[in-house]
């Protein structure tokens, strides 16, 4: 062991030559760069939504609260229709979730063995979607003939199977459950119910938690397209279409701004507003994201190895 | 084989729910797309409307809209495709880094923007680049200069689109090649350091040609989705000020099916079905390219 040790450090000696210095030190300022400019927005975003509307409308903050306020977050946390949309996307991903993971599973367990008939026809035809669809239009006709248009399941039901998940599924349970635990269990006289239930989804739960989080985030939280869609009842709205009107239509309920006359204040409030929207919006996946990070790269992963 | 279905009935079973959502949720929408080349109209149904040949698809041919449409699609695609590398350099530049705990907050930083929302995103470029108060305005402030207005400047849509693009997406692209260089053998390595190469040669000779196979997989992978453009945010950024610049393929289906006040729905998914038979034909020709050129591909 220690003969290894010091034949590594052997190697980083001799490899640092005085230009391998240099293009450390480049590869080392390249990155803090890099990591400058992903945070700068992020800071700005933060710092303007804890500084006082004045201090928005006058285009004075940069990177730090101007007159610390918390005026954004009082008007945010007395809006109905952001709160609304937030339990709304809380519905929508937590039983769009369990319906997905589901019926991934289901789905990834019976194509991962090896001696089905016809599995590689049913995975084609999964992965095929990933290449071709109906387009937008007759996937909307199928969705209003079904009397699904304006209701709930209209966010659930039509998410089904991610084809890129159904694989990473597949291969996870290739590589991980070995055909011979089938056979001893078939010996044991176990049906493929009963091997379902007490072997693959016990062994299943680390791909489980991935795709979970990738359904959750990717297909559901984040998205508003489908809503867009199949959604008029504003009652219905998930979070990010409430998002939508207040930040990129800037329709704020006059409601929130009444108290104040000045025109100029007014202006000032709706934009710390949105500031306040933006990390409100953001701080749960946000806050997940550090604990949830890894499973996502393992995930990443399992989808590239194939 | 009757023998092994018959053994096997209770896996049929589990997949029955997953494969008919798939033909309710995928394929039947792949035969209503017959409706591009008939006149629909709901009193009739998919089936019962009269047949137009290629009528739909000659009148998108023929409108004025047809050009602006698809040169736009094609420019913002080919646009993004040209910063794909940057993943890439930022995975070899990482995986230089000996500190581990530089790495991983270098990893951390640069991984969190994907998990921000599309509308978020350009919430925070509409109130970052705002001409009054946005950090741009207040930077301009700063150094006593009138604030730009690049939201409202078609010429800078693109570029907005695409930076802001790598910005959100280079650190979660990273991940894929951080993980395939780490597969690389370090016998590798060591032999070139005995050899003498330096750092830079070792990156040049060693990790690119071990990132290759997987950067052309993605590359074919991409170009095959080139003209889905990333609709849903090109949505968004749009105002009636870019709209020259910023209409695209699935932006204007959207509008023609689902938004004008004559709704048509076979035009639109005439328009669709057309992006989509020609997004099918690039993959397999760029696939194609790949395997010849280089040996590696999809399928």
């Amino acid at each position: 062991m220690r003969g290894i040790v010091s034949y590594e450090s052997h190697i980083n000696k001799v490899g640092e030559s005085a230009v391998d210095r240099v293009f450390m030190l480049g590869n080392t300022t390249f990155l803090l760069i890099v990591t400058i400019i992903i945070l700068l927005p992020l800071i700005f975003i933060v710092a303007a939504s804890f500084s006082s509307a004045d201090a928005v409308i006058a285009g004075k903050v940069t990177l730090w609260p101007v007159d610390f306020s918390l005026l954004g977050y009082e008007t945010i946390f007395e809006h109905k229709k952001v709160w609304n949309g937030f339990a709304n996307s809380l519905f929508y991903t937590f039983f769009g979730t369990i319906f997905n993971v589901v019926m991934t599973i289901i789905a990834a367990y019976p194509l991962s063995r090896q001696d089905l008939v016809g599995r590689r026809v049913i995975i084609i035809a999964f992965i095929f979607t990933m290449l071709f669809s109906g387009g937008l239009i007759p996937t909307y006709m199928v969705v209003r003939d079904l009397g699904l248009l304006n209701t709930r399941w209209a966010m659930i039901l039509p998410t089904g199977i991610g084809p890129f998940n159904l694989l990473i599924a597949i291969t996870f349970f290739r590589t991980t459950i070995p055909p011979e635990l089938y056979e001893a269990a078939r010996i044991d006289g176990a049906n493929d119910f009963r091997i379902f239930r007490s072997i693959v989804v016990p062994l299943a739960r680390p791909i489980i938690a991935v795709l979970a989080l990738f359904y959750a985030v990717n297909t559901h939280w984040n998205t508003y397209f489908q809503a867009l869609i199949y959604l008029k009842d504003q009652d219905l709205f998930p979070l990010q279409l409430v998002l939508r009107e207040i930040l990129i239509q800037n329709t704020i309920d006059a409601s929130m701004l009444i108290d104040i006359e000045d025109l100029v204040a007014r202006e000032g409030l709706r934009e710390l507003l949105k500031y306040s929207l933006i990390v409100v919006a953001s701080v749960p996946v946000m806050l997940l994201y550090p604990f949830v990070q890894k499973h996502f790269v393992k995930g990443m992963t399992l989808g590239s190895v194939k | 084989m009757w023998l092994r279905i018959r053994r096997n009935w209770q896996l049929y079973v589990l997949l029955f729910l997953p494969v008919l959502w798939l033909i309710v949720f995928r394929y039947a929408p792949m035969y209503g797309a017959q409706i591009a080349f008939r006149q629909y109209s709901p009193a009739f149904g998919i089936e019962g409307s009269p047949w137009v040949g290629f009528a739909n698809f000659i009148r998108f041919f023929n409108s004025p809209k047809f050009e602006p449409v698809i040169i736009n699609t094609v420019v913002l695609s080919f646009y993004s495709l040209l910063v794909f590398p940057i993943p890439i350099i930022l995975a070899l530049s990482l995986n230089q880094v000996r500190s581990r705990m530089f790495r991983n907050s270098v990893q951390m930083i640069t991984y969190a923007p994907h998990f921000i929302s599309t509308v978020v995103i350009v919430g925070m470029l509409f109130q970052f680049l705002h001409p009054r108060v946005g950090f741009t305005a207040s930077l301009a402030n700063l150094l006593g200069q009138a604030p730009p207005n690049w939201m409202g400047d078609p010429g800078a849509f693109r570029h907005i689109f695409v930076w802001s693009g790598v910005w959100q997406e280079m650190g979660f692209g990273a991940i894929i090649y951080l993980a395939v260089l780490s597969t690389v053998d370090p016998a590798l390595h060591e032999a070139a350091v005995v050899d003498g190469a330096n750092r830079l040669q070792r990156i040049r000779y060693i990790d690119i040609p071990g990132l290759l196979p997987t950067a052309m997989v993605l590359l074919v992978l991409t170009t095959g989705r080139v003209l889905e453009v990333a609709f849903e945010k090109v949505y968004l950024m749009q105002s009636p000020l870019n709209l020259g610049v910023s209409e695209v393929i699935n932006t204007y289906v959207y509008k023609v099916g689902l938004l004008s006040p004559i709704l048509d729905f076979s035009y639109s998914t005439a328009i669709g079905l057309l992006k989509g038979i020609v997004g099918l034909l690039l993959l397999i020709t760029v696939n194609h390219a790949a395997r010849r050129t280089t040996g590696n591909s999809v399928w």
